[in-house]
């Protein structure tokens, strides 16, 4: 009896469920914040897909079909930009997730001025990064800098970091870490303090030393972040614009322009489809670089 | 000698970090007071004479004081795109949040690409051309709220999921219609994420570069970001202005960091995991 009436009952209360979710959480909510991002961020990200196949300027666009791509694996400035992106992008995501770690696990054991080390190390974050570019450019400068001023005083004979064609992305690259590595620690140090306590406690009375304690409870531990800090440095390394353009302006020559000058370039140079092009590769790199990272690290984390 | 060893290494780690992160914060503070000839040296050191006054207002009367329109414009755009922000993405993360049904999948899928996808310029300048946005402020907080949507979206949705339904339903059955519930019963429990929000996102438009400059080139319009982009090719030869200006906006950040550094790193990081 009781089963039967649950059963009869079941089903419409189910649909009726369904229409009080569709009456009190209604869809017309989304709308205001669904056009402002339709419009002006997927509506554009669409068209881009046929802008880049077209010789278009100023004045005109004509169809051309895939030349605009042809060139970026053709022309070796633009063909660098591409292979300069992902090797940024590498070194920036590989220096903050091991900088970072190292960050976090000094700054979660006891110290003095604890809390004010996390500060210093995070401010760089939010400092703007126009202002961080301009200073480093004068403290990287290659005879008066104050860095190389400090290497030539140890007679260290200092580079020249900016102005060096084999060194200027490297150098670019180490301000950014420098940046963001604090971004990385917080996230770090959050996954950190959420491992219980008591693994440590328990494995000290196990005798274990402070390494084996980092290698075998931290870092399994501590992987979600760590994921995390991958995903955002990496993607953050491919779509990098404003650093490398307060800093080098891709220069010099080409050996330092990434992606995301090139599009900028172009598009001051009056080449839009060219530049649009130059976007849609960005687009095709995340997608077959992030997009797989992303998937394969949360697939970790769900089957662990 | 495992004494020396363990308080050495991270006396070490500690002194390391003290330089690489603080001396050049100093070396702006220091660069910024100099005189001209002593900031041309470019050198780490204590200014020979103070000059914090008369670099200030040099700084502020450059090219018809600019950095004053760039201030109220920054803080313009700012304040507005934020608050639309909040008020938005609050409602996007409420509705994803307690319904789902088969677009489920499909919003995800568009949030998780305004995270990672990098916009489409030269198309977006037609279409804010067509539409008699472009080079104007109300399109850069058009701009501004659609690229930072998904960031505030997922820290609203996570949050709203701590929140019992229960709640709801007592709204429900109470008589409440869907903006009375969301306004006088969800919103009001929000408020640290809303803080976390505020404090994040202020901090990330006020620093941004890259939309201005596409988005609204010219003089009348620039914003603080791009007023020291265009120093630096003036100042070439005056570099105790350059850091002034710098520093003059470089405060505004640390002045946000030093009352909300707990919900800033909270926001930053809380949403980054969940994300």
């Amino acid at each position: 009896m009781a089963v039967a009436t649950a059963g009869a009952v079941n089903a419409p209360k189910k649909s009726r469920v369904k229409d009080r979710q569709a009456s009190m959480y209604p869809i017309w909510l989304l709308y205001p914040a669904a056009a402002i991002y339709g419009i002006l961020f997927l509506l554009p990200t669409i068209t881009s897909l046929y802008y880049s196949l077209t010789r278009w300027t100023l004045f005109n666009s004509e169809f051309i079909g895939f030349d605009n791509f042809i060139q970026f694996f053709q022309e070796p400035f633009l063909y660098q930009a591409l292979i300069n992106t992902v090797i940024f992008a590498f070194v920036t995501s590989g220096l903050k997730v091991v900088l970072g770690l190292a960050l976090a696990v000094l700054l979660t054991s006891p110290l003095i001025a604890r809390d004010f080390l996390r500060s210093v190390v995070f401010f760089p974050v939010l400092v703007s990064t126009v202002g961080v570019g301009i200073t480093f450019t004068i403290l990287m400068h290659p005879t008066e800098g104050v860095i190389n001023e400090t290497l030539a005083m140890i007679g260290i004979d200092g580079p020249g970091w900016l102005v060096d064609r084999n060194l200027a992305l490297y150098s670019v690259a180490l301000v950014d870490v420098w940046r963001g590595v604090g971004l990385a620690t917080v996230i770090y140090i959050a996954g950190i303090v959420s491992i219980p306590a008591d693994y440590y406690e328990a494995s000290r009375i196990d005798g274990a030393t402070r390494w084996q304690q980092f290698r075998h409870i931290t870092l399994p531990l501590v992987r979600p972040a760590m994921f995390t800090v991958i995903i955002l440095s990496f993607i953050g390394g491919l779509r990098l614009f404003d650093l490398i353009w307060t800093m080098t302006k891709g220069g010099p020559g080409f050996s330092s322009d990434v992606m995301a000058s090139v599009v900028y370039k172009q598009y001051q140079s009056g080449f839009y489809g060219l530049s649009t092009a130059g976007n849609v590769v960005l687009f095709v790199l995340i997608a077959v670089l992030a997009v797989p990272l992303n998937m394969f690290l949360n697939r970790k984390v769900v089957t662990r | 000698m495992s004494w020396v060893k363990k308080y050495g290494l991270s006396a070490a780690a500690i002194a390391i970090s003290l330089v690489v992160f603080v001396v050049p914060f100093i070396f702006i503070i220091f660069m910024a007071v100099k005189d001209q000839q002593q900031s041309a040296q470019m050198d780490f050191s204590w200014p020979t004479s103070f000059h914090v006054v008369e670099n200030f207002v040099q700084v502020i009367q450059a090219r018809d004081f600019m950095l004053i329109t760039a201030y109220i414009n920054s803080t313009v755009i700012t304040v507005t795109s934020v608050a639309l922000l909040v008020v938005l993405s609050a409602l996007v993360g409420f509705v994803l949040q307690r319904r789902v049904t088969w677009w489920t999948p499909w919003v995800d899928f568009f949030i998780l690409a305004g995270l990672m996808m990098p916009p489409a310029v030269v198309p977006t300048i037609t279409l804010m051309q067509q539409l008699g946005i472009f080079k104007t402020i109300h399109g850069l907080v058009l701009i501004e709220v659609a690229y930072n949507m998904s960031f505030s979206v997922i820290l609203f949705r996570n949050f709203i999921a701590t929140i019992p339904r229960e709640l709801d339903e007592a709204a429900i059955i109470d008589g409440a219609r869907p903006l009375s519930l969301f306004f006088r019963v969800i919103l009001p429990m929000l408020k640290p994420v809303t803080v976390t929000v505020i404090v994040v996102q202020t901090v990330a438009i006020f620093n941004d570069f890259v939309n201005p400059l596409y988005y609204l080139p010219g003089r009348e319009n620039a914003t603080v970001q791009l007023t020291l982009y265009n120093f630096q090719s003036q100042f070439v030869t005056e570099y105790n202005l350059l850091f002034m200006n710098i520093l003059l906006i470089t405060i505004p950040p640390l002045v946000v960091f030093l009352f909300f550094n707990r919900q800033i790193v909270a926001g930053m990081s809380a949403g980054a995991i969940k994300g």
